[in-house]
């Protein structure tokens, strides 16, 4: 089925069977693997994309049905070698250990964004926070990361 | 999952036409409890019918004493909008404790209550707010609507358009919550009318339903002393391995309590 897509700006086209999930789209026919598939039952979040700027998990959700929509991944957040904010907030406060969480994570990090704005409690950040699972339990300085990336963003306007 | 052929229509008529041409059809919104049933094997539909891009379907609305809310709308929309809030606190809290926030910008209110899990929220609004569901093709009185585990007065084709929700005087929802799935191991929803009040329990029982002797009490007296140590009859009630009947039981009165001190 012809489904049209635009991926971190690039507007393109695939022929996508209806039962392909949009991350299976992303990782399997694109080669985009930087979102991945943790748990595969909306439990996890390392799924997490933005479709038109709102996260969704993308483990359950049908390429065919964002047909239309503005997909951003974690690879369309760095401007060449310069991180996003959100992701080098994630770097200078040791924001990951094994790594496999953090693409949703930090997805996660800008919806947090989105609704709460760049001047928001870590205790807000904990309560949102509650889709998104790291199994090394490293969330203390997950918090301190999307604190410091959302302030972060605001200076340069991200 | 198995394939399917996925239709897209744009008009609640040419749904129900492609449902009736779509053999083993479905149809999906948010699909956030379909898809992982079709993941499972647990449905294995020849054809979705996509309602997502169906116009009108989302809109939120509160005229005289109804709130009226379309299939579409997103929890997250539910959670976050202000006529919501205003009308009826206690569905904005609902809605804002449904699944996580990924869950929330996608899973829909129509979505929820075509499925009627025995364990989700949106049941016990629906019925303890005397709520009205309107359809493709007429609509359901919620007290006639829920019909026990996944089960509705739906007929096979039938789209739920929206939700006409009778504004209470005071409402609130109470829910012990399931740590990993997030669904209601019970959950209370308690709305004074100046008529009596309704409570309706999810999550306790094989489907959503009425409290008589809750309602009774608290229609002569809206106070959480006027049901302290209330508790549900376990006989009915379901065990598994989050919690025993009893267990469920007397959890129903501790919510009850406390939506009853949160009802505003």
């Amino acid at each position: 089925m012809q489904t049209r897509l635009t991926i971190n700006g690039t507007s393109q086209t695939h022929d996508v069977a209806p039962a392909t999930l949009l991350v299976e789209l992303l990782r399997d026919d694109l080669g985009m693997t930087g979102t991945h598939i943790g748990c595969d039952t909306s439990q996890c979040g390392a799924c997490n994309v933005l479709v038109d700027g709102i996260a969704l998990k993308s483990c359950t959700l049908l390429a065919v049905q964002a047909d239309g929509a503005s997909i951003t991944t974690i690879e369309g957040l760095a401007s060449g070698d310069t991180l996003h904010p959100m992701q080098a907030a994630f770097r200078e406060h040791h924001g990951l250990q094994c790594g496999f969480c953090t693409p949703g994570m930090v997805m996660a990090g800008l919806e947090i964004v989105r609704r709460r704005g760049h001047d928001v409690s870590a205790e807000d950040i904990a309560h949102d926070l509650e889709g998104n699972l790291c199994r090394c339990t490293g969330y203390v300085n997950i918090i301190k990361a999307i604190a410091a990336g959302a302030k972060a963003m605001e200076a340069s306007n991200a | 999952m198995r394939d399917f052929a996925y239709a897209r229509p744009s008009s609640v008529a040419d749904a129900a036409s492609a449902f009736a041409e779509g053999g083993e059809a479905a149809f999906i919104a948010g699909g956030h409890t379909l898809l992982p049933a079709m993941k499972s094997r647990l449905r294995m539909p020849d054809t979705l019918v996509d309602l997502g891009s169906i116009p009108g379907l989302a809109g939120i609305a509160h005229a005289g004493d109804t709130l009226t809310i379309g299939a579409l709308a997103t929890h997250a929309s539910v959670a976050s909008d202000a006529t919501v809030a205003s009308a009826i606190p206690g569905l904005a809290s609902l809605a804002a404790g449904i699944g996580d926030p990924q869950v929330r910008n996608r899973g829909t209110l129509g979505g929820v209550i075509a499925n009627n899990d025995p364990a989700a929220d949106y049941p016990a609004a629906l019925l303890a707010l005397d709520a009205t569901v309107t359809t493709s093709t007429g609509s359901h009185a919620a007290d006639d609507y829920f019909q026990g585990m996944f089960a509705t007065a739906l007929t096979d084709g039938e789209i739920v358009t929206g939700v006409a929700f009778k504004v209470p005087q005071a409402s609130a929802y109470a829910k012990f919550r399931h740590p990993a799935s997030r669904y209601a191991v019970v959950g209370i929803f308690v709305a004074r009318y100046a008529t009596g009040v309704r409570v309706a329990v999810t999550g306790a029982g094989p489907g959503v339903f009425r409290w008589a002797e809750a309602e009774t009490a608290l229609s002569a007296d809206f106070s959480a002393a006027a049901v302290a140590g209330m508790a549900l009859d376990s006989a009915d009630l379901n065990t598994d391995i989050h919690a025993s009947a009893e267990y469920r039981g007397h959890l129903a009165g501790v919510m009850l309590g406390r939506a009853v001190a949160a009802a505003r």
